[in-house]
Formats: C-alpha cells, structure tokens, sequence
C-alpha cells in the first residue's frame, strides 16, 4: 500500500489538514528516532509546506495524542506515541469485543464463535463444496448446523 | 387502600420479564425478524412505562383524572398545603408522605433509565469518534471493495461504524479470505444496516445491558434482538445478493475468525453465525399475514396499555 498518499474512502469529508496529518504520521511511524519539524518538512513529497502548517499539524497530532513531543536544545522532536501495529490491533480489538457498548458503537459481519461451532461451520462449508478454501479440519465431534 | 392502576401496571411490568424470555426462546422471530424487532422495542418501552407508572400510580392521590393528572394534584395539593381532605389530620399527612415517596422513586426510576440511555449513547459517541480517527490515519480504499476502508490486518473481519460518517471497514485477512461475490454479499449486509441505522435500534437495548449485566434478561433481549438485527441485515442483503455467497461469507470468517473462545465462553452468541447459515440455505416460510397481524397488534397493545392505564381516568 502506498504511504501518505490519496485515501478514496476518506477523500469527500476529511480536509487537506486530514491528509497531512496522516502523511506526516507515517513519516514519524518510519523514523526509528524523533523528528524536528524541519525534518519532518523534509520528508514530506509535498515539499513547498509553510513550516509553521506542518508545525501546526504535529501540534495537533500531539493533542490527539498519537504525537509526543519533547524539547531538544530550542527545538521540538516530535515521535509517534505508539507504533502503527499497535493502532490496527487498537482498531481490530474495539471491533472484536463482545461488550454492549462496543456492539451497539460497531456492527460486525459475524461474532467470534467458539472452537465447537468452528468445527461445525468447517464442515458446512465442505459441504457446499468450499472445503478447499477454509483452514483443515481440527476435530470431528461437532454438531451440525441448524441442528 | 392500592390504587387498581398501581397494581395493574406493577403486574404488567413484572409479565414483561418472563414475556422477554420467551420471546428470546422462540423460533418464529427469525422466519420475520423484522417484526420481531418491533415487537421487542415494544415490549422495552411497555416496561419502561409500566414500571414508572406503577410507582407514579401508588402516589396518585386523585382517582377521577388519572394517574398523571392524580400525581399532579398529589404535588399542587401538597404546595398548595390549604384544602386537606376530612378525617383525622396525622392519618392525611402519613398518607401523603407515603404518596410522595412513592412518587420520588418512580421520577428516580424514570432518571435512572434515560440517564442509563444516555451514558451508553455518550459511551458509544466516543468509541465512534476514536474509531474516524484511527482509520482517518490508517486505512485505505480499495478498487475490490468501493466504497469500504481497508485495515491492513491479518484477522478476517468485517464491521461498520454508523452515524452520520458512516463508514463500512473489512481487514486485510477478510479482503484475501473472501472472493469477489462474497466482499459484495458483505458490502450489502453492512450497507443494510448503515441505512437502517441498526444501530439505534440495538442502542436501547446494550445500554440495558451495560448497566443491568447480571440480569439474564437483559442479556437475553440484547443477544436475541443483536441476532434479529443479524438476520435482518441477512434478509436485506439477499435482494442484491444470491443467498448463497452471503453464507459462505458467513462461514468463511466464522471459520477464520481471529479469536477462538473457548466453547461456552460467548454462551449466548454461541451458534449464532449457524443459525444465520443455516436460516440462508434452509429458509423457513414468512410469517403468513395473520401471524404478523397477531404481532402487530401484541406490539401496540404492550405500549398502549401501560400508556392508558397511566393517562385515563379510572
């Protein structure tokens, strides 16, 4: 996937500011150290930036909390406050809870199930002739389906 | 003495709970679960109204206008303070100290439950907003879901975050597990429930949840009702899709779903994604006319009974 660049999904109601945030978010989930704003600047293919727009968008990234920041001489480092796996495995938990409120706040195509119906749903689907395509069979002493 | 209303409306909130769980037991809400929902709202807000109307009764003190109009002239009779009925003045005050605590705890009741309402709504708000955000910062379009956000994720998943910036989201691992077919079959049953706003429908019901949690019942009507939302989304998809993409799509991330509970962890959503497959590729016949009149009119008479018992005169 490409970085930084145009997100369709997003295009119509997130601003521009909305895409430099998360250009300039991958440049810090990339650097292994913190980033002067200037470095920052420099990182970005969109190279004819204010230095005080892109100062502005880390300051918010800062607020919103995915961007610490710490002095260094007179200038501002800015890193990113958790790495980008931990952002999608953020994003996939809330999915996955089975808590009321997160059920009502996300809707999900299908819940976890149990290893039990696993096994039932495995031999469904061979029975329709989609085996090939599902993990192997682990156990045999489930129920079938609708049963 | 009780007041008749009182005790009416107090027997019919405590009949919506064993209503509940058999509603939650039957088998013919998934041949219409469209019905089914309504029915369950119905049945929510008849013991929401009965139960604060029982209360509200007790403190009634004015038979001839209602239980409404009756807590009024408890309340106008009280800071008024001039007109005391006869009879012996310590008897009067006691009774009326008794009306007003009864009428106290049904205004508290009455609070507690919008105040439960708005909690889960803020609580969901909230989940909402930091979902935009992430996704805002980590996903991307994708040409074989138009339309949907893609996280690059291993698990096979797929959800939607409704509200006004309804989004449709599917992982990477759903993205590889699912053919062209099935991705649609998915797109359609979340696109039903954005347009359907599903959402608020379930909202009512996981704020019961969330602040009645060792109450079985409530567990119960969430998961029932979560399950008819289920089905419905199904039934809507199927007039874009053939049935039989959307359950192998079912099966397909059942089988590869990320987190395998144990067996009888997720006690009540325990075969849920079976009954959906099942219900897809073995469909049982509608509700004929006269079944769905049956429901209409249980619906209607669950709101309306404690809502006349509450404002008529008896």
């Amino acid at each position: 996937m490409a970085l930084g660049t145009y997100v369709p999904g997003y295009s119509n109601d997130v601003n521009r500011l909305g895409e430099l945030e998360r250009a300039i978010m991958d440049i810090l989930w990339e650097s292994p150290e913190p980033l002067t704003v200037r470095q920052v600047s420099g990182n970005l293919t969109e190279r004819d930036l204010a230095h005080t727009t892109v100062m502005t968008v880390l300051d918010r990234l800062a607020k919103k909390g995915f961007a610490r920041r710490e002095r260094d001489g007179r200038a501002w480092r800015y890193r990113a406050a958790e790495t980008r796996e931990a952002y999608v495995t953020e994003l996939m938990l809330s999915a996955l809870e089975q808590t009321g409120d997160r059920h009502a706040a996300l809707a999900r195509f299908a819940r976890s199930v149990s290893e039990t119906e696993a096994a039932a749903l495995r031999r469904a689907l061979e029975a329709l002739g989609q085996g090939a395509a599902a993990r192997p069979a682990g156990e045999d002493r489930a129920r079938g389906i609708g049963d | 003495m009780l007041p008749a209303p009182a005790i009416v409306l107090a027997a019919f909130s405590a009949a919506c709970i064993p209503a509940g769980s058999s509603l939650a037991a039957a088998r013919w809400p998934r041949r219409s679960p469209a019905a089914a929902i309504v029915l369950w709202q119905a049945l929510g807000l008849g013991w929401g109204v009965a139960a604060v109307g029982a209360l509200a009764a007790l403190g009634a003190s004015d038979a001839r206008s209602g239980v409404a109009g009756g807590s009024f002239a408890l309340v106008s009779r009280v800071l008024g303070g001039g007109h005391a009925a006869a009879g012996p003045r310590r008897l009067v005050a006691w009774t009326i100290g008794l009306r007003l605590l009864a009428l106290a705890a049904g205004l508290v009741l009455l609070l507690l439950l919008c105040w439960i309402l708005v909690a889960a709504f803020y609580a969901v708000i909230r989940a909402r907003r930091r979902q935009h955000m992430l996704l805002s910062l980590l996903a991307h379009g994708d040409p074989k879901v138009p339309g949907a956000l893609v996280v690059d994720h291993p698990a096979a998943t797929a959800y939607c975050v409704p509200g006004l910036r309804s989004r449709i989201v599917i992982s990477a691992g759903a993205l590889d597990l699912l053919d062209q077919d099935e991705l649609a079959a998915v797109l359609a049953h979340e696109r039903a429930h954005l347009r359907e706003r599903h959402d608020l429908v379930l909202l009512p019901f996981a704020a019961l949840l969330r602040a009645f949690r060792w109450v079985s019942v409530a567990r119960e009507a969430e998961a029932a009702v979560s399950l008819l939302v289920e089905m419905h989304a199904d039934d809507r998809a199927l007039r874009h899709r053939p049935a039989r993409e959307l359950a192998t799509a079912l099966l397909r991330v059942g089988v590869a779903g990320w987190v395998h509970a144990p067996a009888g962890a997720l006690a009540v959503a325990d075969g849920e994604v079976a009954a959906r497959v099942s219900r897809l590729l073995r469909p049982d016949p509608r509700l004929p006319a006269p079944a769905l009149a049956l429901v209409a009119v249980a619906a209607v008479g669950a709101v309306a009974v404690p809502a006349a018992l509450l404002t008529l005169p008896f």
